[in-house]
């Protein structure tokens, strides 16, 4: 559980993003990508999911990559490489099926590009054409952006402020890529908005279309409840059932929702807690 | 002449809902004293039958006349490990003391004249503790070379864990959460089991050199396949009980809609009642409904209660119960403290809806009355609901407390390990023995929900076999 390495891959303002990488050389052995650990910063932290990025086997080592929004992940941002996390488990969750669709489309938003990078990798490894679209605010905030570049056939990258690549949202391109071509299937992992913009824009092209569900836990074993999600009218779990579920399922009104419900609290503690 | 229960003392209900303190206090030696002698020590000890471990209690009790609590500590641990633990949580009133000779006859569960055991047993328990008596360890060098996987360490792994360690076998539990304990600690608020004994017992397996491994998901992190090519000689699988059931109504994922093991894990569990000194946070609403009558229900409606009370809310924290009161499968004591504490019941309800406001949070619960029927599977008579007698009432937090069905985490990825319709691991009810050669499982996790002393009854059961396993193994 100690960090070995830290790195800040943006830090602007109400963006900063880090990247860690933890010794756990059991996770690290069994880890596919898709599947999430849980960790706690400390005793009395929270517990909080997070998608792991990267592995390394030889070192024992997985890497995460989170973006300072609530306290627990200011806290974690706080550590320093020498430091040991107070808990981590895992992993957790369903891996993505990595099958050859023969073409696929893997959109990335903000923090959520971190997400899609095992998954692009593993999907480029089975043989698919892999096309990834990355969209920030703003060119600052882009996150790994040459691994990507590497790890994808075709490339794209949008802002909404046009400082860099195409300016607009991820779905535009996404869009126009559909009209022309056609697609085994399409990933999506960023702010639900987002994902539910993908959602909307694939759904008249008949193409399926996955995505990873942040919503909130606390244990991440399925013993709790508090991640779950209406898809397809029927409640699941985001931490067993899940984090991927059909786009086209998934209740995102009730999510965004359900995602809000401390909002109140997290306000409160991050004013007592970090100056 | 006929002698009176002696009553246990207990916090004051308008003090205890204020903390999370110990409701019970427990025997001092006079009450003790004079609750064993109100023992009949019958020639045929109907009380034992009514145990799940078989205790001696007509011998422990009898110890107690005498004084010699060393003793009647000793008899009560030939079966059963954790007196301290069981004292407290245990549902006497539908077990031992039901069949008490002393008990009235024909009721679903122990009048008050039977004699308290369940007091007694914590009595000694506690004399146990606070004494430092020890099991001897039967430490046997045939079994000193075997390891064993303990997974879960939950009411049935610590119990098997210290039956395996006291024969000399290395045993390692391994927890998937950061605390062990399982639902004792996530579960059971401190105020029913504090959390020094719970820490006592599981501090003294330490101490017999079993070890403990948090944060490990066996079937995630290691298959079992692979903790055996690792030199584990034999698992016992305490998984425990896991997903919580839902009602299947419409609104339940409304915000503030919780299941009881979410309600209870962030009180318990993440000390959310501490928030914000301890992150976790978790909400409290002005009027709290909870569903469902068992002891994770009354736990629940009391944790609420209790917050509402250290939140500075007037306390409305309610039971929606589909029958009424005499089928509250609780145990009565539990009924009859949510009662003092100020808890209201509404029996002969069945939801139907949440209604939720703009935002997404509930506001109004929506249900049927009922009428109970015919008798169903259970012995217990169904609740009809009534049509056309639908009612709201306001509800700004839930709390669903209707059971669980099996932990899924390991089952799920080991295809070997046979498991019925219902997910719990199907086992051969002599040795507890899993599909699996080596593999024995106990707790929640076969046949479903069950009391702590059921769960340790299964892992004592698990133990012995495993003991002869081993020992078939090692020539």
């Amino acid at each position: 559980m100690k960090i070995v390495k830290k790195e800040i891959l943006t830090d602007n303002p109400g963006a900063k993003v880090s990247r860690m990488e933890v010794v756990s050389p059991d996770i690290a052995e069994k880890v596919k990508p898709g599947q999430f650990v849980v960790l706690m910063v400390s005793p009395e932290g929270e517990r909080i999911p997070l998608t792991v990025v990267d592995t390394n086997r030889q070192k024992g080592t997985i890497s995460l990559i989170f973006q300072e929004a609530g306290l627990t992940t200011k806290l974690l941002g706080r550590l320093k490489e020498g430091d040991s996390l107070y808990a981590l488990a895992g992993p957790l969750g369903h891996p993505t099926e990595i099958k050859n669709y023969d073409k696929v489309i893997l959109v990335g938003g903000g923090v959520g590009i971190a997400e899609i990078y095992p998954v692009a990798r593993a999907f480029k490894q089975a043989g698919n054409q892999v096309t990834t679209i990355l969209g920030a605010r703003t060119k600052e905030l882009l996150i790994l952006e040459e691994e990507l570049k590497a790890a994808s056939d075709k490339f794209y990258i949008t802002t909404d402020d046009g400082s860099y690549g195409k300016k607009g949202f991820t779905t535009d391109v996404l869009s126009e890529l559909l009209k022309e071509d056609k697609y085994g299937l399409v990933y999506a992992v960023g702010p639900i908005p987002m994902m539910q913009k993908v959602a909307q824009a694939t759904q008249n092209f008949k193409v399926k279309t996955i995505v990873s569900l942040n919503a909130l836990m606390v244990d991440a074993t399925g013993m709790c409840g508090c991640c779950r999600v209406d898809v397809g009218g029927e409640t699941k779990f985001s931490c067993v059932d899940g984090p991927e579920f059909d786009a086209s399922l998934v209740d995102w009104d009730g999510l965004i929702k359900r995602n809000r419900i401390y909002m109140d609290k997290e306000k409160h503690i991050c004013n007592l807690t970090i100056k | 002449m006929k002698k009176e229960p002696i009553k246990v003392k207990e916090l004051a209900a308008a003090k205890r809902v204020n903390s999370f303190d110990e409701v019970v206090s427990g025997y001092i030696e006079e009450e003790a004293l004079a609750e064993a002698a109100r023992c009949l020590q019958c020639k045929n000890p109907v009380c034992i039958s009514g145990c799940p471990v078989g205790i001696d209690i007509k011998k422990f009790i009898y110890h107690i006349t005498k004084k010699d609590y060393k003793a009647a500590y000793f008899t009560i641990r030939e079966k059963n490990d954790f007196p301290s633990i069981c004292g407290r949580v245990c549902p006497a009133e539908y077990q031992c003391r039901k069949a008490c000779v002393l008990s009235k006859k024909g009721l679903p569960f122990a009048s008050a004249e039977s004699i308290n055991i369940h007091f007694l047993e914590r009595f000694s328990g506690d004399y146990g503790m606070k004494n430092d008596l020890e099991i001897s360890s039967q430490k046997n060098d045939k079994f000193s070379k075997f390891k064993v996987a303990v997974v879960g360490s939950g009411p049935a792994g610590i119990c098997c864990a210290g039956e395996l360690a006291r024969s000399g076998i290395k045993v390692v539990v391994f927890e998937s959460l950061h605390k062990t304990g399982g639902v004792l600690r996530y579960g059971i608020p401190s105020f029913r089991l504090p959390r020094d004994i719970l820490d006592f017992e599981i501090d003294y397996l330490k101490k017999m050199g079993v070890e403990f491994i948090p944060n490990f998901i066996v079937g995630k992190a290691k298959t079992l396949d692979e903790l055996s090519s690792e030199g584990y000689s034999a698992v016992f699988l305490g998984l425990g009980a896991g997903i919580p059931s839902f009602l299947g109504i419409k609104g339940e994922n409304l915000c503030n809609v919780y299941s009881a093991n979410e309600f209870l894990t962030r009180v318990n569990l993440m000390s959310a009642y501490k928030f914000p000194e301890f992150h976790t946070p978790v909400n409290i609403g002005k009027h709290v409904v909870v569903i469902g009558g068992g002891n994770t229900a009354m736990d629940a409606v009391r944790v609420a209660l209790r917050l509402q009370k250290m939140n500075g809310i007037e306390p409305d924290a309610s039971i929606f119960y589909r029958r009424t009161e005499n089928e509250l499968p609780a145990r009565r004591l539990e009924i009859e403290h949510a009662k003092e504490e100020g808890v209201n019941f509404k029996f002969l309800v069945k939801p139907e809806e949440f209604i939720g406001d703009e935002k997404g949070f509930v506001k109004k619960i929506r249900c049927l009355k009922c009428e109970l029927g015919e008798p169903d599977e259970s012995g217990r008579r169904r609740p009809v609901p009534v049509k056309g007698s639908d009612f709201e009432a306001d509800c700004d937090m839930a709390v669903i407390a209707t059971g669980l069905k099996a932990n899924q985490l390991l089952t799920k990825v080991t295809p070997d390990l046979k498991i019925d319709k219902y997910g719990d691991v199907v086992v051969n009810p002599e040795t507890m023995e899993t599909s699996i050669r080596g593999v024995f499982a106990g707790g929640d996790i076969v046949g479903g929900e069950g009391t702590v002393i059921e769960a340790m009854g299964m892992a004592k059961k698990a133990s012995q076999a495993m003991l002869k396993y081993l020992s078939e193994k090692s020539i």
